[in-house]
């Protein structure tokens, strides 16, 4: 097999761009794909102040170095969740590849400053850990870019977990989400950070063998808590179908970014508050996380 | 040859396999899901694999 480009030994085949890529190739390929979506959906120039959600998994690492390839200058926050060594070892992960790239990098530690982890709230609420997980990180990461005046929240997102989650909120036609659904969610009066996802046109995959490919080193065994994940699950079958039908998740994705989303429109968005704790925008009196921590602190 | 799958991480022994592709029919996976790599380095599903040879199906579906 050989690469597309220099016709040397290929070391990665992207069905549905009908190619095969050399190391330096593939790279270029996918930094090419960035830089295409940050000017396609006008995510942010180069002057504004970026915050970057690093977990220490492939997406985000894989996304810092492109993005500082690119020229981009990109701090980052990494959230510790309690999770045991997991926590321990994705925080030494995105640690060294702070240290190594003379990266920013801060820490917020949601046992340390809340007061509870993601197993406790997720035991104390009856939610899944993952639901437990996705709130508490869209929470204290919108509260740091908000405080610390951050122009821009940039997400490792990748086209798998886009169409994923579109074919979840298809699956239950959960309109409001369809909605909201987007490449870039817009900075609100309310307090809600301007928040891009550069990696959408970039298979998880392919973010897989970026990070292989430069020498990234991230976690690469699943969280513990996300057993039996229902997203993963549907990542698992989006992928069957890609296997027999290339390019069906990014049809699916981009198809409803063309011409679908523009059928749920913001209106379906409810008014925003400020949370009577905390003051962080929310849907009703008390935010979602101060009722989580508030449920988690009483158990 | 030997193949190394994770979560959880164990090993699993085959014999007269050719190439990376068979590999992923013979253990019935979606090759979209996995990196095959071999000595640190990524490999195609064309490539030749052999009975010396140790390949990690490396997954790479994560997050939820």
């Amino acid at each position: 097999m050989k690469c597309r480009v220099c016709r040397q030994r290929a070391v990665i085949q992207v069905k549905r761009h009908h190619a095969n890529f050399c190391k330096d190739h593939f790279i270029e390929h996918i930094h090419r794909q960035v830089a295409k979506t940050i000017d396609e959906y006008k995510m942010f120039v180069a002057a504004d102040r970026l915050l970057l959600g690093v977990s220490g998994g492939k997406d985000s690492l894989a996304l810092w170095n492109i993005l500082n390839e690119l020229g981009y200058a990109v701090d980052g926050v990494y959230l510790h969740l309690g999770i045991g060594d997991y926590s321990s070892e994705s925080l030494n992960l995105s640690t060294n590849f702070a240290e190594a790239r003379g990266l920013k990098l801060q820490v917020s530690d949601l046992p340390a400053e809340f007061g509870f982890s993601v197993p406790e709230a997720a035991a104390a609420s009856r939610r899944a850990p993952c639901s437990a997980c996705g709130l508490s990180k869209r929470y204290i990461l919108n509260q740091i870019a908000d405080e610390e005046s951050y122009d821009v929240l940039v997400m490792g997102h990748n086209l798998d977990d886009e169409a994923a989650t579109l074919f979840s909120n298809v699956l239950r036609w959960n309109t409001e989400y369809l909605a909201r659904q987007r490449p870039v969610l817009p900075a609100t009066n309310e307090g809600l950070a301007r928040k891009v996802k550069p990696l959408i046109r970039v298979a998880e995959r392919e973010t897989a063998a970026y990070a292989v490919l430069q020498g990234i080193e991230y976690e690469v065994d699943e969280c513990p808590m996300a057993a039996g994940n229902t997203i993963n699950r549907y990542k698992e079958w989006l992928n069957r179908l890609e296997e027999d039908s290339p390019g069906v998740k990014a049809g699916f994705l981009f198809g409803f970014l063309e011409r679908g989303v523009e059928h749920f429109p913001n209106a379906d968005r409810p008014t925003l508050d400020s949370c009577r704790f905390c003051g962080q925008p929310t849907t009703s009196d008390v935010c979602a996380f101060c009722r989580l921590q508030a449920v988690t602190l009483r158990a | 040859m030997k193949v190394v799958l994770r979560n959880p991480r164990r090993e699993i022994e085959l014999t007269g396999v050719k190439r990376v592709g068979d590999l992923f029919r013979r253990l019935d996976l979606v090759s979209e899901s996995y990196l095959p790599i071999r000595a640190g380095e990524l490999c195609t599903i064309e490539d030749a694999v052999d009975d010396e040879d140790v390949i990690e199906l490396r997954p790479v579906i994560s997050g939820g």
